[in-house]
């Protein structure tokens, strides 16, 4: 019989049932549902590009290519892992060697990315070694690409290098991924809380920070707080 | 007033409580220090909502400009985290209050990305989302030409901007049910489409819209004392606005025709015909050349809108995906008390279709699973791109959205503008940049 089955995936469980509330009995006969989260993703080559078939060399390539070859030969050196989803590349840069890249993808004929369009954070509290993730999404006026640059940080030494330097305008931006997130961007010349008060306790964009929030009454029942209700995730 | 030293302040503190500039006056022209440094905000009128600008004088003129934000933080990212993709909308809308459509096309086209189905968005939709989309261009410009004016000391301006933007929401208002925050662009499409009539009032609205403009024109072109405030101030070239990012009627102001609806069309813009304008003199007057061409431009896309929507292959066509899983709340209609569930999808999941009500049920209740990965998604909104950063681990509720608003990036280029200026140009520097501070702090 097993033979007929499918395999069972290798990834960590992501959540167990059909809904976020684990009190109570299961009455939907999905309690034993298992939702394995996704594996990271890495892109083999050709790359293609944002538009047309895949599997045949594109723009993506081409970026690559150009960042390989200023970096003198191997873009593994300096980068983790290539992902090309939806349309969009990807590259995740090791932290060491970030300013270093960007440098690079902005002064180069064939890259320059002249504009950044700022900085994001995300927080992957399960992926151990680097739940933290500075994100850059950059823009090329001259050749009209676009590129993400990822960069990750653990948890106990959340510390990534800014990039100041080469983009004035990740000023702000850093700070409020600091703010958000508790990202430290080595090298900034005043990272400090932008949006939450200065004497603000913790980084609120973080998963392990609480929403908040109060029950209230509407029309004879009570509604719970929007982190309390009952979640399908 | 009152002076005290306070060991954390540089220098003598004055509190200033009204009535008593004669001894300001006198306490300062007698102090050991030239500098002077002040507060510009939080509550003052001319910063655009609550932005507080820190300015560090020498006599009339700023030597050193900071910029403090962060008192309209309302979390809305956070908060989006705990909602349904669907639910975003509503939260996206309220933002850059003055620009809610383009706010919710960023959102909506990011989690489409994320979904695959940015293809598949019935013409119809598109269509509306960029009429949507232009009469909102219009309705931001005008305010920010109205405050503009008044900021400068002119009302007349602030009165017609007011007025011409009233026509803009009354549009809104007939189309969606709401003048402001409307959440009408949904993921998927639209929330409803055209209501009969709007058609009509729309092409109403063009014809009387290039008149006011050519008013609002004459008054201000030319205008010696609007000139002479605005002409040469707050310059900002283009390598400054590469470097701080700005983009937007400043980068444009700058000569750079960089506008996405060209370089990276959505909706469809690129079967539209119109102008990127530009002007080349990097200064607040060239900022307001570009919004008032814009206008012009937006009329133009309007009207070409407004045929398609209007003409026979796009007529009764749906505005929402149709795809059963997805397509929610497409079954809404604006009945004689407001915007509500339409009659005849009630009377549809209630009495002919089991399924129907599944889906209804599911969709309202739990939403739609996006597949897990990360997307950006940039439209170019009045002031400048703005791009959502959306990232899903496969749940029915958002993992993290990010807006890059212009607004926020924009501001960064204050010191740059101001410093070495007058005090008064500031007022004209952080205006033409047009920041709306719902935008700025999220």
């Amino acid at each position: 019989m097993t033979e007929n089955l499918p395999g069972v995936p290798e990834e960590p469980v992501a959540r167990t049932g059909m809904f976020g509330a684990a009190d109570g009995g299961d009455t939907s006969g999905y309690g034993g549902l298992v939702v394995r989260r996704a594996p990271q993703l890495s892109s083999p080559r050709p790359y293609g590009g944002p538009v047309g078939a895949a599997g045949a060399p594109g723009d993506f390539d081409e970026v690559a290519d150009g960042l390989e070859r200023v970096l003198g030969g191997d873009l593994s050196d300096a980068v983790e892992r290539v992902v090309v989803d939806r349309g969009e590349l990807t590259f995740h840069v090791k932290r060491e060697r970030l300013v270093e890249v960007l440098q690079h993808l902005r002064d180069d004929p064939a890259l320059r990315f002249e504009l950044s369009l700022g900085v994001s954070g995300v927080h992957y509290p399960h992926e151990t070694g680097a739940e933290l993730r500075a994100v850059i999404h950059l823009c090329s006026l001259t050749h009209n690409r676009r590129l993400r640059v990822e960069v990750s940080a653990p948890d106990s030494d959340p510390h990534v290098p800014s990039t100041m330097s080469v983009y004035p305008t990740h000023d702000w931006h850093e700070r409020e991924t600091y703010d958000f997130f508790g990202l430290i961007f080595d090298g900034h010349p005043a990272l400090t809380r932008i949006e939450m008060p200065d004497d603000w306790d913790g980084h609120p964009q973080r998963k392990d920070y609480p929403l908040g929030g109060i029950p209230v009454e509407y029309r004879g029942a009570e509604i719970p707080a929007p982190d309390e209700r009952r979640s399908y995730a | 007033m009152s002076t005290a030293y306070d060991e954390a302040a540089e220098g003598k503190v004055f509190t200033v409580s009204g009535n008593d500039w004669d001894e300001v006056v006198g306490a300062v022209s007698g102090a050991d220090e030239e500098r002077l440094v002040i507060n510009m905000g939080p509550q003052h009128p001319s910063t655009h909502g609550v932005l507080r600008l820190v300015l560090t004088l020498d006599g009339e003129t700023v030597t050193e400009a900071r910029t403090v934000i962060g008192y309209l933080h309302t979390g809305i990212e956070k908060n989006m985290e705990f909602r349904t993709w669907t639910q975003g909308t509503t939260f996206v809308t309220r933002m850059d209050y003055l620009s809610p459509i383009f706010n919710e096309t960023a959102y909506c086209m990011g989690v489409e990305k994320l979904l695959g189905i940015t293809d598949r968005i019935p013409e119809r939709a598109q269509v509306i989302r960029v009429l949507m989309m232009e009469l909102n261009r219009i309705s931001s410009h005008l305010m920010a030409i109205a405050t503009f004016g008044m900021e400068l000391g002119a009302t007349t301006p602030f009165l017609f901007g007011n007025r011409e933007r009233e026509l803009v929401l009354d549009l809104f208002e007939y189309i969606t049910g709401l003048r402001m925050n409307m959440a009408y662009i949904r993921p998927g499409g639209v929330s409803v489409d055209l209501p009969a009539g709007a058609v009509d009032k729309i092409g109403e609205f063009l014809k009387i819209m290039p008149g006011r403009i050519k008013d609002m024109r004459k008054m201000l072109d030319e205008n010696p004392a609007y000139t002479r405030r605005t002409k040469d101030v707050a310059y900002l070239d283009l390598t400054g606005c590469m470097a701080l990012g700005v983009t937007g009627p400043v980068l444009r102001a700058a000569g750079l025709p960089w506008d996405l609806r060209k370089s990276q069309p959505y909706c469809g813009y690129e079967t539209y015909e119109f102008d990127v304008p530009i002007e080349k003199t990097c200064d607040v007057y060239g900022r307001y050349l570009v919004r008032m061409a814009e206008m012009e431009q937006s009329l133009k896309i309007i009207s070409q809108a407004l045929d398609r929507v209007s003409g026979a292959e796009l007529k009764g066509q749906p505005v929402m995906i149709e795809d059963k899983k997805i397509g929610w709340p497409a079954q809404l209609a604006l009945g004689p008390d407001g915007f509500g569930n339409s009659p005849d999808h009630i009377a549809h999941i209630m009495g002919t279709s089991m399924e129907a009500l599944i889906h209804h049920f599911k969709l309202v209740t739990e939403g739609f699973r996006v597949p897990a990965g990360q997307a950006y998604a940039a439209v170019e909104s009045p002031r400048g791109e703005i791009g959502a950063h959306v990232v899903s681990d496969g749940g029915t509720r958002p993992y993290r959205v990010h807006f890059r608003d212009p607004s926020f990036t924009n501001l960064q280029a204050i010191p740059a503008t101001c410093e070495g200026g007058m005090i008064a140009d500031v007022i004209a520097a952080v205006a033409s940049l047009d920041p709306v501070m719902g935008g700025v702090d999220r």
